[in-house]
């Protein structure tokens, strides 16, 4: 019997998201589930009734028929006590809970005997808790939104431009928290063309920051600022004066401010001062992500976008659902790869695995009894410092490898003018000349054979093959020599037999090998 | 035709065969290269002929030697299949080996061949030939082998006799021994002793080097054969004293020696080591102890899912291996390409220098399934584009794109050059196991988030891939 996933339309005012969307339906059918959305879920997200039904999921009238006929819930907010209200037995919640800040909302699930993951509360250190991390995509939606915002509110173009009528420098943006929210708007940003800076206490997303378009800012003072898990922590006193330093900087030269700073289980740290952002630019922007938690700006008035001192503050707390069809279609997908976690079995019934790692850490109500916090994950502990000195990479073709040291090349020499030496002491003249020929030969085929492509590498040894039977040479200047007087008893029989043979075989290799080349090279075409 | 006329075409030929090499340096002028090659050949044998070396007794015997192995040799020519090219080219390689053992017994047997030496010269010229011997035995068994290997008839795997080190030091030192007896030796009935026991040694030195050495260092043996056939040709041409040999015998060798010298690089190995045979030391261990075995789930894809992330894909890097060779998946690979390069996607292919059993292996299967060569790139051409590769498909290949030679410097392959698949998007390995590769090194990018297994026989999937991505 397959289980039901229901989908209500969410009931917190302004949200606009939806839990699945019609094309990860199709997907949740093919799991083996049933789905049920409750009528109008979508519309805010652009995802019609008659879409879902197009897809096979079942429109539901009403919140609460929807609820008594599913056996799963897929929600995005977190769930008023109304909606707990309308749980049953042995339903499992899927959803944001928070746990931490909701524990009258804990209780209450436990009351309901239900089964609630926290799709919050996924431990994101495992890597392969990515695909089902649902803040990671919902922080990059909102960190692509906080950028729009910021441009919509913006008097200028993000670009610099050259027009006839003058020319416009382009924007500054300054980034402060380079999280998956600020990277996020650090590729938007540096895509409209603005100048952009971002900064992290924690020095190793650098890189990142580069990688997309910005400049890192440093704070001038030392102290690593990474406290697990891929969050922040909070820095020392020393630190905090330096950075409040860089940030009074940045906010005299920059147009843009978007910041992101937020440290796990306390109110967003205070970066922008009153007085910075009277040091701004009138017509200014900025746009504080961390606005719900208090804000990153002292200014800012949660929810709401304020002018002041000439500096526009936004404080929206709902970016991402303000680009509810994208958002829900990653939130959708996000539940999915949960729900396949859940469901390896494909048959359309979920098993809520505590020996999972990722789901143990989802999971924050099993039938009624609490399970949050989980236990600390056993990680593997993470590589000590990388050995400084990684195996010498071996050069490209072509690329001129180091020069030999000195003594090795002294050496080297040496041994060759002994060789050589040695040679000229004891060969004859006959010798010599022949010996002369073959040293300049492998010169010539060492030089000749660099320039070879190493597409042609398997034709070069076939032709290379072909020529060695020249070795043919050999034989045929045995078969039959002009008589050389007091050449005693030849033993002709012998000589020939060998030579016949030897002939035969190499041009075997001749024929066969100049031919089988020809081959190759006429299938190589443009 | 005088001897001095004969000389000069020698020259001729010399240099047709330097042109020859040299046309190979891109697509468009190796054919002709291919055609200097064949005309200095004829100018050789001609002028050898119809020279003051060779009687109008020997005539027939000539015609009718070559005619039978000019029938041979076309015969296999033409019906070779592309992925046996490895075996074929290997095969002939013994066959120049066998040659120059002939000659340089034939000569040996010969007084005329020596009634000019005298003194310091006849022992060089001795000398010449327990050489050019030695190296056509070695040749011989080694390529018929390396041959038996490619071929499936000898099994893959190495084969370590205890003690090997030594049983070659010390085959090598009784041949030093022989060489002196046989160069003390007054008639040529005395030194007939020493230097059938010195070819019987390197017959089997031959055998017990390649046996040694696994499937996939095959690039660097086959090279190193095609090397040592040059050096016979070379020490025949010592032997006769002729400059023509001597010439081209070089040449080959050298670029047989180069060719090992690209491939061990490649591996970030040692060429001495891969001769030495086994992977790694000695001791062999698969993995050191401590080093971090990769671990965690693997996405499986279907075929199907394969051919929807292609089609809506910009940029595609197919990565072959010798698993593409195995299962003959390169025509289908080539009908795939052609359908994705329909529809606008920019498909490449990047080429690992070892992938395949041969120098170039990979790039003559696909030139041979018609994918044109300008979009088959060398490793060191496309690494960097990976980052803006939506996906990288790879087919039977495995050490060649592992992660850990860069990642891990503990690893038995840290430092060998590898194509950062793992950088793309999404990269599809297609393999019919989670077996190691070659190496024995488990791969850790099989774990990776953005990589997906499409399990079973490269052919077949890439069938249905291919009916996916026409429907």
């Amino acid at each position: 019997m397959p289980q039901v996933i229901g989908v209500p339309k969410e009931t917190a005012a302004d949200e606009k998201r939806v839990a699945t969307v019609p094309e990860v339906v199709e997907k949740l059918i093919k799991l083996g589930f049933k789905v049920v959305v409750q009528s109008g879920a979508g519309d805010a997200a652009n995802c019609s009734d008659d879409a879902y039904r197009a897809a096979g999921a079942e429109i539901a009238e009403g919140a609460a028929k929807l609820w008594a006929a599913s056996d799963i819930v897929f929600k995005v907010c977190v769930p008023t006590a109304e909606e707990v209200g309308l749980m049953h037995e042995g339903q499992t919640l899927i959803t944001f809970i928070w746990p931490a800040q909701n524990p009258e909302l804990m209780q209450q699930l436990a009351a309901k005997k239900v089964t609630a993951l926290a799709i919050d509360s996924l431990p994101r250190m495992l890597s392969r808790a990515q695909k089902m991390d649902a803040l990671t995509s919902q922080a990059g939606v909102a960190g692509y939104r906080a950028v729009i915002e910021a441009a919509n509110a913006f008097g200028r173009f993000f670009n610099g431009q050259i027009t006839a009528a003058g020319k416009v420098p382009p924007a500054k943006v300054f980034i402060a928290g380079a999280g998956v929210a600020g990277l996020a708007a650090i590729g938007t940003a540096a895509g409209l063309g603005a100048i952009v800076r971002a900064n992290d206490t924690r020095a190793e997303v650098a890189d990142q920051v580069v990688s997309l378009g910005g400049e890192f800012v440093k704070v001038d003072y030392e102290e690593e600022g990474s406290g697990g898990g891929g969050y922040a922590k909070v820095m020392s006193e020393g630190f905090q004066k330096a950075q409040r330093e860089m940030y009074a900087k940045q906010a005299r030269e920059v147009d843009i401010i978007i910041t992101t700073a937020l440290i796990p289980g306390k109110p967003a740290p205070k970066l922008i001062t009153a007085d910075m952002v009277k040091s701004m630019k009138p017509g200014s922007v900025i746009v504080d992500m961390a606005a719900e938690r208090g804000g990153n700006c002292e200014l800012t008035e949660p929810g709401k976008a304020v002018v002041k001192h000439g500096v526009t503050i936004v404080g929206y707390t709902d970016l991402a659902s303000r680009l509810a069809k994208q958002s829900s279609t990653l939130y959708a997908t996000n539940l999915f790869r949960l729900t396949e976690e859940l469901c390896k079995t494909k048959d359309g019934v979920i098993n809520v695995n505590m020996e999972d790692d990722a789901i143990r850490g989802l999971t924050v109500v099993k039938e009624g009894s609490i399970t949050w916090p989980p236990p600390p994950l056993k990680l593997p502990a993470p590589p000590a410092a990388k050995p400084a000195a990684m195996p010498a990479k071996a050069p490209k073709h072509g690329e001129a490898s180091a020069p030999a040291s000195g003594t090795s090349t002294a050496i080297t020499f040496l041994v060759a003018a002994l060789i050589f030496g040695g040679i000229g002491y004891g060969a004859p003249p006959a010798f010599l000349g022949h010996f002369t020929v073959f040293v300049l030969a492998v010169f010539v085929g060492y030089m000749v054979v660099w320039n070879v492509t190493p597409a042609l590498h398997t034709p070069l040894m076939s032709v290379t093959n072909a020529i060695s039977s020249i070795i043919a040479i050999g034989a045929l200047v045995q078969i039959a020599p002009p008589m050389v007087q007091a050449a005693g008893n030849r033993p002709e029989a012998w000589i020939l037999g060998l030579a016949v043979v030897a002939i035969a075989l190499t041009a075997i290799n001749m024929f066969g090998g100049f031919a089988v080349t020809q081959r190759m090279l006429q299938m190589f075409r443009k | 035709m005088s001897a001095t006329l004969a000389t000069a075409s020698y020259i001729g030929a010399t240099i047709l065969f330097i042109l020859s090499l040299g046309g190979l340096s891109n697509p468009e002028s190796s054919r002709r290269g291919n055609l200097y090659g064949m005309i200095g050949m004829t100018i050789a044998v001609l002028a050898t002929v119809m020279g003051p070396q060779v009687t109008k007794a020997g005539y027939g015997w000539i015609v009718g030697a070559m005619a039978v192995g000019a029938i041979i040799g076309i015969y296999a020519a033409r019906t070779v299949k592309m992925t046996q090219m490895p075996e074929l080219v290997a095969l002939m390689h013994s066959l120049v080996g066998l040659a120059a053992m002939l000659v340089g017994f034939a000569n040996y047997i010969d007084p005329a061949a020596s009634v000019e030496f005298t003194g310091a010269a006849k022992s060089i010229h001795e000398m010449e030939i327990y050489i050019g011997i030695l190296i056509g035995a070695v040749t011989f068994t080694g390529s018929i082998i390396a041959f038996g290997k490619l071929s499936g008839k000898i099994g893959g795997k190495t084969l370590l006799l205890p003690g090997r080190h030594w049983l070659n030091l010390a085959g090598l030192l009784v041949v030093i021994w022989f060489g002196r007896e046989f160069l003390h030796a007054e008639s040529i009935d005395a030194g007939m002793m020493p230097l059938v026991v010195m070819t019987v040694i390197s017959l089997l030195f031959g055998i017990h080097m390649v046996m040694a050495i696994g499937g996939a260092d095959m690039p660097v043996v086959i090279s190193m054969l095609n090397s040592y056939s040059g050096w016979a040709a070379a020490a025949t041409g010592f032997m006769l004293s002729n400059d023509l040999l001597i010439v081209v015998g070089a040449l080959v060798g050298s670029s047989g020696a180069i060719l090992s010298y690209i491939m061990c690089r490649a591996m970030n190995r040692n060429f001495i080591s891969v001769i030495a045979g086994g992977f790694g030391s000695e001791g062999g261990a698969p993995a050191p102890a401590g080093a971090a075995q990769p671990a965690g789930e693997v996405n499986p894809i279907l075929a199907a899912e394969t051919a929807e992330l292609l089609r809506e894909s910009k940029n595609v890097i197919i990565v072959p291996g010798y698993g593409m060779a195995v299962a003959q998946a390169q025509h289908t690979v080539y009908e795939i390409t052609k359908v994705l390069r329909d529809k606008g996607v920019n498909v490449r292919f990047g080429i690992h220098p070892v992938a395949g059993r041969m120098p170039g292996h990979m790039n003559v299967l696909l030139a041979e399934a018609k994918v044109p060569y300008d979009i088959v790139l060398e490793m060191d051409e496309l690494n960097e584009d990976f980052p803006d590769t939506d996906v990288a498909m790879i087919i039977g290949a495995n050490d060649i794109v592992n992660p850990a030679a860069e990642e891990d410097p503990t690893s038995p392959i840290a430092g060998m050059p590898v194509l950062q698949v793992w950088k793309a998007k999404t990269s599809i390995v297609m393999k019919r196991s989670m077996a190691t590769g070659y190496a024995g090194v488990d791969n850790p990018l099989f774990y990776k988030e953005n990589n997906r297994m499409l399990f079973g026989d490269a052919k077949k999937m890439l069938d249905e891939v291919l009916a996916a991505l026409k429907a």
